[in-house]
């Protein structure tokens, strides 16, 4: 077993059991759902927009090589730097070169999944660099040494108490545990971070092939002050972000924002077309994109599961995952986590090393219906499931669907195995859940129903 | 070769299987792959009927449901929203804000309503337009902005680099103070991203911002704070 999967198995059966991480998950998405709903509620259709979404971001990545080209051209054209890169290590060692070459110290930050993709922050800080995540969520769990808990909602595992200990020791500043207090520590603490920074790095939320721009969204303002005051500014984007028309955005930016957090809109949605241009007061004099595959072109490669990159980040199918809500963000150990995460993690770091997440789902369903852009989730982990038995059997699942499939078969074994059933019973009630017990992994944390008296084929029989 | 070649080869190669089209949970199958014909997928994909406007949350025809609706978002959205009937409506609403909040020294740009406010408010100015020092802006007290659109829809406004002061103007004071003419009401957003289209295409400005409400965060408990990174107050003053 590989340790991916026995370290998956170790969390999830340690969250599962941490009645208090519970407590404080259900604590931070009790409104979720209410709000979202009555968001979805205040558009003429929801459904209709569902099915435009989807059919815009099927066009975008199904010509992704036109749009990719044109978004280049127009960005190059008003004085942006375009780099492409294969691998996280490639983006990594552009964005570092970036770095040297500007003889930058501090670079500010703000919320990026794909600069968590990459490790980037790791790999600046071994190079000397100092970065700091602007992002209050991102902030918080980068003074922990953590990675984000959750793809919207980095630091939602965490109470107030726990931030407000955090900030005591690692700022020496937390006059109470008030959010609004809290807040404000953070605050204080990056106002002059954003003066002070040699380079400001941005992630992206989409890009518009017909104009030549990213977009960024945003609740606190930390990106638009990461894109306004340091001279330089670089953005990571994986290459499915793209969008064809500026106009696509009209219902993009609502649909992230209601599916995302339940607001009409995010506070800030801005849209990137250069450096600072002439006549222009502010803004950095240098503006590097950086495009990044990192497998997204295998996963494009799977014309099965290539709806997969319309995903826009929303969080939707974690917010509303049985399995998430019980095991935990981290417990994934992937950056990308919940349904979604499950699905790609598979192409973007190998099949069989991350089979294991195709399991952790009931298949019910909710992420594939929670999902603004229509991506087929729940299906996909059973292509995922089909797919890692196909190119690596399973020999003793096998085997065991083998024997069962002879018994179920044959009515003499099936009674048989009744009569064996009836007998072991007891058994099995001295043995439940030790390492004697053949089915200790349901066994363990529940109760294996009684085998009733009467089977049906006997109360059949026997019927006046 | 460059890795511009090497992804941009692998995304043609990957392209040349044919995708599903969209919407069809759980029932795929060969008719419902798109088969390599690029014409049936356009027709597919203009099938659906309506636009953007037809789907996103209803709004009224008339000005009045507009400005009504406008109110009811920002409100809801703890932003400030005041329509004025005049001139002189303005300068009283920003003499009040003034004398509210004890302001010392605003942060502007030049342009037809801001001029007039710096002008009634008789404060210190931090002007943008040739250029400011950041740790001056970071002291104001405000920001005052014109701006490109209010969109009825969502309750909030779009602003760019060229028609309000820069980037940092409507961000780095705590206090983001917007002046908008009655006639930039737009219905909604679809309505603003073509408005922005016409207006600048080509030559967009280096950044437009459609900001929605004041700055906010719920990283801590999900608990709403407002004034996360950017203005802690949003007042939009329309005349």
């Amino acid at each position: 077993m590989s340790t991916f999967v026995s370290d998956f198995k170790t969390r999830a059966t340690e969250k599962a059991g941490d009645l208090r991480h519970r407590q404080v998950i259900r604590t931070a998405l009790r409104g979720y759902e209410i709000v979202r709903d009555k968001r979805k509620a205040a558009f003429q259709s929801w459904e209709s927009a569902r099915q435009a979404a989807a059919e815009t971001k099927w066009e975008a990545v199904n010509h992704l090589d036109k749009h990719l080209e044109a978004l280049t051209a127009k960005l190059e054209a008003r004085g942006t730097k375009v780099h492409w890169a294969s691998t996280g290590e490639q983006a990594r060692e552009i964005i570092a070169q970036i770095l040297r070459d500007k003889k930058a110290r501090c670079i500010i930050k703000s919320k990026s999944m794909t600069s968590e993709e990459i490790h980037l922050n790791h790999a600046l800080e071994k190079e000397g660099f100092t970065v700091v995540e602007s992002d209050l969520g991102e902030f918080i769990v980068q003074l922990r040494h953590e990675p984000p808990y959750h793809l919207v909602f980095p630091s939602m595992h965490l109470t107030r108490g726990e931030i407000k200990d955090l900030f005591q020791k690692e700022l020496g500043d937390a006059p109470s545990d008030a959010p609004e207090e809290l807040t404000m520590v953070a605050r204080r603490v990056m106002r002059q971070k954003y003066i002070q920074a040699d380079v400001g790095f941005t992630g992206a939320n989409f890009a518009i092939a017909e104009t030549g721009m990213i977009s960024i969204t945003e609740n606190e303002g930390n990106a638009r002050l990461t894109a306004a005051l340091p001279k330089t500014m670089v953005t990571l984007i994986g290459i499915e972000k793209v969008l064809p028309r500026f106009a696509d955005l009209a219902l993009f930016l609502p649909m992230l924002a209601t599916a995302g957090a339940g607001q009409p809109m995010t506070c800030y949605n801005t849209m990137y077309s250069g450096p600072r241009q002439p006549g222009e007061c502010d803004g950095p004099e240098e503006w590097h994109v950086v495009l990044l595959d990192n497998r997204r072109t295998e996963l494009l490669a799977d014309a099965e599961q290539r709806d997969a990159l319309h995903c826009i980040r929303c969080g939707a199918c974690l917010n509303v995952c049985p399995i998430f809500r019980n095991v935990g963000g981290h417990t994934y150990g992937t950056t990308y986590s919940g349904p979604v995460g499950a699905v790609i993690t598979p192409h973007l770091r190998g099949l069989q090393e991350w089979k294991h997440l195709s399991n952790a789902s009931s298949l019910c369903g909710a992420c594939t219906e929670a999902c603004p852009v229509k991506i087929d989730l729940h299906h996909h982990l059973l292509q995922n499931r089909r797919n890692a038995s196909a190119s690596e059997p399973a020999f003793f699942e096998r085997l065991a669907y083998q024997i069962f499939g002879i018994v179920a078969n044959e009515p003499a074994f099936w009674s048989l195995a009744k009569k064996l059933g009836w007998l072991t019973q007891p058994l099995q009630k001295v043995v439940k859940g030790s390492a004697l017990d053949p089915a200790r992994a349901w066994t363990k944390t529940r109760d294996l129903p009684a085998q009733p008296r009467e089977s049906f084929k006997d109360w059949w029989r026997n019927r006046k | 070769m460059s890795e511009r070649e090497n992804i941009l080869g692998r995304i043609r190669e990957a392209l040349k299987v044919n995708a599903p089209l969209p919407g069809w949970h759980g029932e795929r199958s060969a008719e419902h792959l798109s088969a390599g014909d690029p014409a049936a997928n356009a027709r597919n994909l203009a099938a659906r009927s309506g636009t953007a406007s037809d789907w996103l949350p209803l709004v009224g025809a008339s000005v009045a449901e507009q400005f009504e609706l406008f109110a009811k978002n920002a409100a809801d959205l703890k932003a400030d929203f005041q329509l004025l009937a005049s001139r002189d409506e303005l300068k009283a609403a920003l003499l009040k804000l003034r004398d509210a909040e004890k302001w010392r020294r605003v942060a502007s740009h030049g342009g037809e309503l801001t001029d007039f406010a710096c002008k009634a408010l008789g404060l210190p100015v931090t002007l943008t337009d040739c250029g400011y020092d950041v740790q001056e802006m970071e002291q104001c007290d405000a920001g005052i902005t014109e701006c490109d659109a209010l969109i009825a829809q969502t309750g909030g406004v779009a602003v760019t680099s060229r028609s309000a002061g820069g980037r940092a103007l409507s961000v780095l004071p705590p206090h983001h103070v917007v002046l908008a003419r009655r006639e930039q009401l737009v219905a909604d957003l679809p309505a603003a991203f073509a408005l922005l289209q016409q207006k600048y295409a080509p030559d967009f400005p280096s950044m437009i911002s459609f900001i929605t409400g004041p700055s906010r965060t719920g990283d801590i408990e999900r608990i709403l704070v407002l004034g996360a990174h950017g203005p802690k107050k949003l007042t939009i003053l329309c005349v």
